[in-house]
């Protein structure tokens, strides 16, 4: 069993009040970091080798380390707590249950990195999460933790809440700074980069909930102890929203480099598959990563067991191989249809592109209709190759990753389950009616796709 | 589809409101006072139940600002309602997850319970529905939210359904 850095007082009870919080050891880091040289905690964040849990997976103190400090202008820290990319729900949990571990992170980061006014941009959907965070922060600023003069320091530091208005779109960061700024949330051109010019044009950073509270273990425990966990470049723990046809969905603290077998098997974790099925396809970072049969989950295309780490699930690349990404992990049991699971991801990215790119805003609309005549058997062979074409047109043609997003799941998709797509199209009866089942996908022995779409 | 829709109607807003508009506002720099839209629209909408242009207009006034850059922000984010809803409104997240357990079958059943289309108010104007995305409840599925304080109901079956909505009409009715 890995060690929780995260969650290891998730289930005292009260530890959502600062009291509780508090005497299990919480805001020791922000006690420790403020005796220290805002520079050190940089170099300790750079050290313990943490990569943004939003999704990207960049280096965290490389971020922080770009952060422009030209003198008298303010600098900011923005929590990204946008979180909306189907198949994650960690965020949403931290802060319900352990809302002083934010807190406690944005302290200690704002101080690191010069800030004195900090906000925490929360999707609006959450607004119960809203009121416990604006609880957690008052409680906080009675103690001494937050306003003027923290602990005596002569930092000073405000943080508030902020809630969106309902956009998938608001969790890219530069697009989450234009909604803050009380705009559209229509991304950025870049560069110049937030660490330049971001909030009102001033230097700022933006970091995923969970990499502002990993920030409180590395402090407490140093850069280099955090870095003894996980497995090469992927160190230290990632929470994983477990969700779709396994036993028991939740959210789950792993050791990056846990076996995805173990994780998806024990019954520490996911406990198999719901109701005696077996496992047809999973989606392991997030709707926006490429879905892989079950056969290149489990075994990378060498045959070797694949890890839950950036590197072991990006083995193979995009042809046999997915990303971790924000760690929204989706399985799909034999009952599942690919074919809808795709139509019903491409909705959400047409619903969700700002319509800034007409790439985007067009091509997912197009992605759209085709797979909706695929999945209703009005479908036609030449669907799926026009449904790559447009994927690929869209594809490193926006100003966002949005783009991108919606075309991986399109691709990988046809990719790996052509068939499925193809039954479609030569038994348009029996595919409204039933599903196209495993098939070979569940082989234990991975087979390597010939058809490279 | 988005329409911002003029009641003719004009809005004043209750100095309890303003007051809430004003500790809004003073969480951002001088100056940067637009920041506080959103949060005030939502403010708004828990007042009236959907954001009317009067309103808007009025929020316009109040922050200092076209009021076209309030109906530009208020038509692209999708928890804004631009027109009257029910005093209920039910709204079942249909992505992906939530899809595979179940969710649309969750709204044929809301729809037929209800007898009103998706976006429609039930005739006592008490209830409506609508279909919405990813609500990062991933693993709880099917869920739906209740607006204003966006309460949360999980793991849906036509039952807890039934049992929600019969509980909302007595809360509504008493």
């Amino acid at each position: 069993m890995g060690r929780k850095l995260l969650l290891e007082h998730i289930n005292v009870p009260g530890i959502n009040t600062f009291d509780v919080y508090r005497s299990k050891g919480g805001y020791a880091s922000v006690e420790k970091a403020l005796k220290m040289a805002p520079n050190d905690i940089v170099e300790e964040v750079k050290k313990s080798g943490l990569r943004g849990r939003g999704g990207a997976g960049f280096p965290t103190g490389m971020k922080w380390s770009f952060l422009a400090k030209p003198e008298g202008v303010a600098r900011y820290l923005v929590c990204n707590a946008d979180e909306s990319e189907p198949g994650t729900f960690k965020d949403r949990y931290l802060m319900t249950y352990i809302p002083h571990l934010l807190i406690e992170g944005m302290i200690v980061s704002s101080f690191a990195l010069g800030a004195n006014t900090s906000y925490i941009y929360v999707r609006g959907e959450m607004m119960p999460q809203i009121r416990i965070l604006e609880k957690a922060i008052a409680e906080a600023k009675n103690k001494g933790f937050l306003g003027k003069n923290i602990l005596g320091s002569g930092y000073d530091l405000e943080l508030y809440v902020q809630p969106g208005g309902g956009a998938y779109i608001c969790g890219e960061e530069t697009a989450l700074l234009e909604s803050l700024e009380g705009k559209r949330g229509n991304p950025r051109i870049k560069p110049p980069f937030p660490a330049i010019a971001g909030l009102y044009g001033c230097p700022t950073v933006v970091n995923n909930v969970e990499s502002i509270a990993a920030v409180v273990p590395i402090i407490n425990e140093g850069g280099e102890e955090y870095a003894k966990l996980g497995i090469g470049r992927s160190t230290g723990t990632k929470l994983i929203s477990a969700g779709g046809n396994v036993k028991k969905p939740g959210v789950y603290e792993i050791d990056l480099g846990l076996p995805v077998e173990e994780f998806l098997y024990s019954d520490e974790y996911c406990g198999g598959i719901a109701n005696g099925k077996r496992l047809k396809a999973v989606v392991a970072g997030g709707s926006s990563v490429p879905i892989l049969p079950a056969n290149l989950f489990l075994k990378t295309a060498n045959g070797e067991a694949r890890l839950m780490s950036y590197e072991s699930l990006a083995d193979g690349g995009f042809v046999s191989g997915t990303m971790l990404g924000s760690g929204g992990f989706i399985a799909y049991d034999e009952d599942q249809c690919i074919v809808r699971n795709t139509w019903n991801f491409t909705r959400f990215y047409h619903h969700e592109s700002c319509g800034q790119c007409s790439p985007c805003r067009e091509g997912t609309g197009w992605m759209e209709k085709v797979l909706h005549r695929l999945e209703y058997g009005h479908g036609k062979m030449s669907d799926m190759d026009l449904l790559v074409d447009v994927s690929k047109k869209i594809e490193g043609n926006t100003i966002c990753p949005l783009g991108d997003a919606a075309a991986w799941p399109v691709a990988s998709a046809i990719r790996h389950f052509r068939d499925e797509f193809e039954w479609h199209v030569t038994n348009p009866g029996e595919a409204t009616k039933r599903n196209f089942g495993l098939a070979h996908y569940a082989d234990p022995l991975p087979k390597v796709e010939t058809k490279v779409a | 589809m988005l329409r911002v829709e003029d009641t003719g109607v004009p809005v004043t807003f209750s100095p309890e409101l303003i007051k809430k508009f004003d500790e809004i506002v003073s969480r951002y720099p001088k100056g940067k006072q637009k920041s506080g839209l959103l949060p005030i629209l939502h403010l708004v909408q828990a007042e009236y139940g959907w954001v009317s242009s009067p309103a808007m207009d009025k929020v316009a006034e109040y922050l200092g600002i076209q009021p076209i850059e309030v109906y530009e922000v208020a038509t692209f984010y999708t928890m804004y309602f631009m027109r009257p809803q029910g005093k209920y409104v039910l709204e079942v997240c249909r992505t992906g997850p939530c899809g595979i357990v179940g969710a649309e079958k969750i709204m044929d059943h809301i729809e037929e319970k209800l007898g009103v289309k998706e976006g429609e108010v039930t005739p006592d104007g008490l209830f409506s529905w609508r279909g919405v995305e990813c609500l990062a409840a991933c693993g709880f599925g099917p869920v739906l939210q209740i607006g204003p304080e966006y309460t949360f109901y999980e793991k849906l079956t036509n039952e807890s359904v039934d049992q929600l909505i019969g509980d909302l009409r007595a809360k509504a009715n008493n």
